[in-house]
């Protein structure tokens, strides 16, 4: 369990996960749950573990929608939908975990791809 | 100078533990006119009111102070025990240093200080007691009972048991309450008005118990022992003396599409009508709201028809007014209101029913003659689903925070009447947690899934879609396995939470009694007293304290009746003897004290004064009736001319123990 993580998705979403009954009504709500590998309650639960690490590799937080239904009809006020997005900013913002080096670069051209992104992406992403 | 002895009690560990008795007992013992102070393991023990009764005596003591818990816990005792020894009762003060002190202090040097402060003050305040004498008020031997439903009428059966003249109010037209619309109970299954029926009839002719139906309380004055209620009994249009229910008018009727409130909205009943047919007192009603008579004069055919001449379309709202010496509060329970609750359709489907609908659906009595019909169609539903906890257990500010505790088991119950009754039927039942204690509960619940072979289903559900085709969509997450429902339902069947009548609140105003953030009536004690409210006199009866069953409601009620009764039997009762009184030379007769005294104890006189070179003079002054007063103290915070004052709390009193504080 990786507690500055946890620490960060807690503070960066502002929800208090202990509230959470277990009640699943975010998941039983949730338009993309097929779409998901963990689903709105489990995504709950696993941040009061501080299990954040396997839900940052997980593609499911690409899949919520942020339709907020979950957060409208939890009857504890939890906000699943903001722990999602607290999780999905933990991944886009690890620190050293998404440079790119120049010798990457080959294998993720394509021929559509506009010079200009290139330059952008070594600017944005090199050390 | 009084002489005065203090007591520092150690609690077991409770103060001894955050504070130094010793040293507070020594720092005490310097106080000016303080002659013995010492402490002691547990002073409420045997040993301990021992070791103040002889102190009293050996050191002629004229004031006792008691560093120990708060007041409201022992305070009787040592005053008990002064009085046995000799001292009067009042000239003993309690310095509060546990719950004030002790217990919400960690460090031990701050703990001690400020206990030594708590009781210089109650010291500073123990020099200017004055003794004083408890008045006796006599009892008056009748009980009142608000609400007339399971809670109410066993309330009033054990009083008048006792041989007591009880009343009960009831608003509807019928007593019976709740109760009387359940199909059946649990978790015996046995038949609500077959168990009921018999209790409304036995209330209707017992000779101490009268039922005022269709009536509200409308003023509550007075005091424990002596209360004056006023109750509105609100016009029926039907004399109650001469209607013999024969039930002629609400067949002829012919205005039939009013809502029928005893089915919960489910069919129509008429203008003029008789709640149920085993309604007490079985007494007609005309509804102002539908009768075109009333409305606009055209009609009567139910006067009429009427062979006994009881309708009456000028009859008035009367205000009665009754002495009691105890009031019972029995005013029970509502499901909430789904408005907010969008997510299960309950306003787009006729057929989201909630449980409370459900009960009528399958009654005998009910809509549908007791065969379960869909409200939208009248077809056989084929696959029922159960959502539970709507609106219970919700932190948000749609529901209500607490657990309802009845739905478990009624859900269970439903289940499997539906199982047993509709073989063919599916039936889940999605829950959050399965809540069921309670004798012969859980085996209740397990034989709901293991002999009829309900599906319990571990998650709320989400979503509840009407469909074009008439079925109704029920999305829900099944958290053990993880995997998204999607089930195509005929019914959908909401165990709606519950909460006070909406007449708790106002009553509670007029009877000056407390209640919770959530509308229940607050008892006097969580664990003690827990059918006694913090008002003397007051009792509470069945879910308007909290959500009951009916097994443990028909307990509180014959509960309440029990503390009811051992006030009734007294034929005097010991009055408090620290009220208001006032300084009839400074009081200005502005009013300001009879406006805010709760009790109505003051009223105002025109007196006659003597005045410089022999003249007279009347002047109008507050006058005190102190077999009313309760001493809240209202009065003397209000009183601009400082004139009103508290027996037992004056003003010279507080100051001398703000002054102790702040020296």
């Amino acid at each position: 369990m990786n507690k500055n993580l946890k620490e960060q998705v807690l503070r960066s979403s502002g929800v208090n996960v202990l509230k959470c009954m277990r009640c699943g009504k975010c998941s039983g709500t949730c338009p993309s749950y097929d779409e998901m590998e963990y689903h709105p309650h489990q995504f709950v639960y696993m941040v009061e573990k501080g299990d954040i690490e396997t839900l940052m590799k997980s593609e499911s937080i690409y899949k919520c929608l942020t339709c907020f239904a979950c957060v409208d009809r939890c009857p504890r006020g939890v906000q699943p939908a903001k722990v999602v997005e607290a999780v999905r900013l933990a991944a886009i913002r690890q620190q050293d975990g998404n440079h790119l080096s120049p010798d990457q670069i080959p294998s993720l051209l394509d021929e559509d791809l506009p010079q200009q992104a290139i330059v952008t992406a070594m600017r944005k992403y090199a050390k | 100078m009084q002489r005065i002895g203090v007591f520092v009690c150690h609690c077991g560990t409770n103060i001894a533990a955050t504070v130094d008795v010793k040293a507070v007992a020594e720092a005490l013992g310097h106080e000016p006119g303080v002659v013995i102070s010492q402490d002691y393991q547990y002073m409420c023990s045997e040993s301990g009111q021992n070791l103040v009764k002889d102190a009293i005596k050996e050191h002629d003591l004229g004031g006792v102070v008691i560093c120990s818990c708060s007041p409201r816990m022992h305070e009787n005792t040592f005053r008990k025990a002064a009085a046995s020894a000799g001292l009067n009762p009042y000239l003993v003060e309690i310095a509060n240093i546990r719950e004030q002190c002790s217990w919400i202090h960690k460090d031990i040097a701050t703990a001690t200080e400020k206990a030594i402060i708590l009781g210089k003050a109650a010291i500073a305040k123990v020099h200017l007691n004055t003794p004083l004498t408890s008045m006796e008020s006599p009892v008056v031997k009748r009980a009142l009972v608000i609400g007339g439903g399971i809670a109410g009428i066993q309330t009033a059966l054990d009083i008048a048991e006792a041989g007591f003249d009880v009343d009960i109010v009831e608003k509807q037209p019928t007593i019976g309450g709740k109760m009387a619309q359940i199909d059946k109970t649990f978790p015996t299954l046995d038949c609500a008005a077959c168990i009921l029926t018999p209790k409304m009839v036995e209330a209707s002719q017992n000779e101490h118990i009268t039922i005022h139906s269709f009536s509200e309380v409308e003023d509550v004055k007075g005091f424990v022992g002596n209360f004056t209620v006023k109750i509105r009994k609100k016009a029926r249009y039907v004399d109650e003396t001469k209607c013999t229910g024969c039930g002629l008018c609400t067949e002829k009727c012919p205005m039939k599409k009013v809502p029928n409130e005893f089915n919960m909205g489910l069919d129509n009943r008429s203008a003029v009508y008789i709640p149920f047919a085993q309604a007490v007192p079985k007494v007609a009603t005309i509804d102002p709201n539908y009768c075109m008579m009333l409305k606009n004069g055209k009609c009567g055919v139910c006067s009429k028809v009427c062979s006994v001449g009881a309708i009456d379309y000028k009859q008035q709202d009367r205000i009665i007014e009754e002495k009691y010496g105890a009031i019972v509060v029995a005013t029970g329970f509502n499901p909430i209101k789904l408005d907010k609750y969008d997510e299960f359709a309950y306003n787009q489907c006729p057929d989201v029913v909630t449980s409370l609908e459900l009960e009528r659906l399958m009654n005998a009595a009910g809509p549908n003659g007791g065969t379960l019909l869909r409200p939208s169609d009248k077809t056989h539903p084929h696959t029922i689903v159960f959502v539970q906890c709507v609106g219970s257990r919700c932190d948000d500010s749609k529901g209500k925070p607490y657990c309802s505790k009845i739905c478990c088991m009624y859900t269970a119950k439903h289940a499997m009447l539906i199982r047993e009754k509709y073989p063919d039927t599916e039936v889940y039942v999605f829950y959050i947690d399965v809540r069921t204690p309670g004798k012969n509960f859980d085996e209740f619940y397990r034989r709901a899934v293991e002999q009829y072979n309900v599906h319990y289903i571990k998650g709320m559900v989400g979503k509840v879609t009407p469909k074009s085709d008439g079925k109704i969509g029920v999305q829900a997450s099944d958290l053990l396995s993880n995997e998204q429902l999607h089930i195509d339902a005929d019914m959908v069947v909401l165990a709606v939470a519950i909460e006070p009548d909406k007449t708790a609140r106002p009553l509670a105003t007029m009877l000056t009694t407390q209640m919770d953030t959530n509308d229940f009536f607050t008892e006097a004690h969580p664990k003690l007293r827990p059918v006694e409210s913090a008002t003397a006199g007051i009792f509470l009866s069945g879910a308007c304290q909290g959500p009951k069953d009916i097994p443990e409601t028909v307990a509180q009620g014959s509960a309440a009746a029990a503390k009811a009764i051992g006030l009734l039997c007294k034929n005097s009762i010991t009055c408090n003897p620290c009220t208001a009184h006032s300084n009839e030379l400074m009081c200005n007769g502005c009013s300001s004290c009879e406006k805010v005294c709760p009790y109505g104890a003051i009223t105002y006189i025109d007196k006659e004064f003597r005045m410089p070179d022999r003249t007279t003079a009347i002047r109008r002054v507050a006058s005190v009736n102190p077999a009313v007063c309760q001493g809240c103290g209202a009065c003397t915070v209000a009183c601009p001319s400082g004139a009103m004052d508290l027996s037992g709390f004056s003003n010279s009193q507080i100051m001398a123990e703000v002054d102790a504080i702040c020296k």
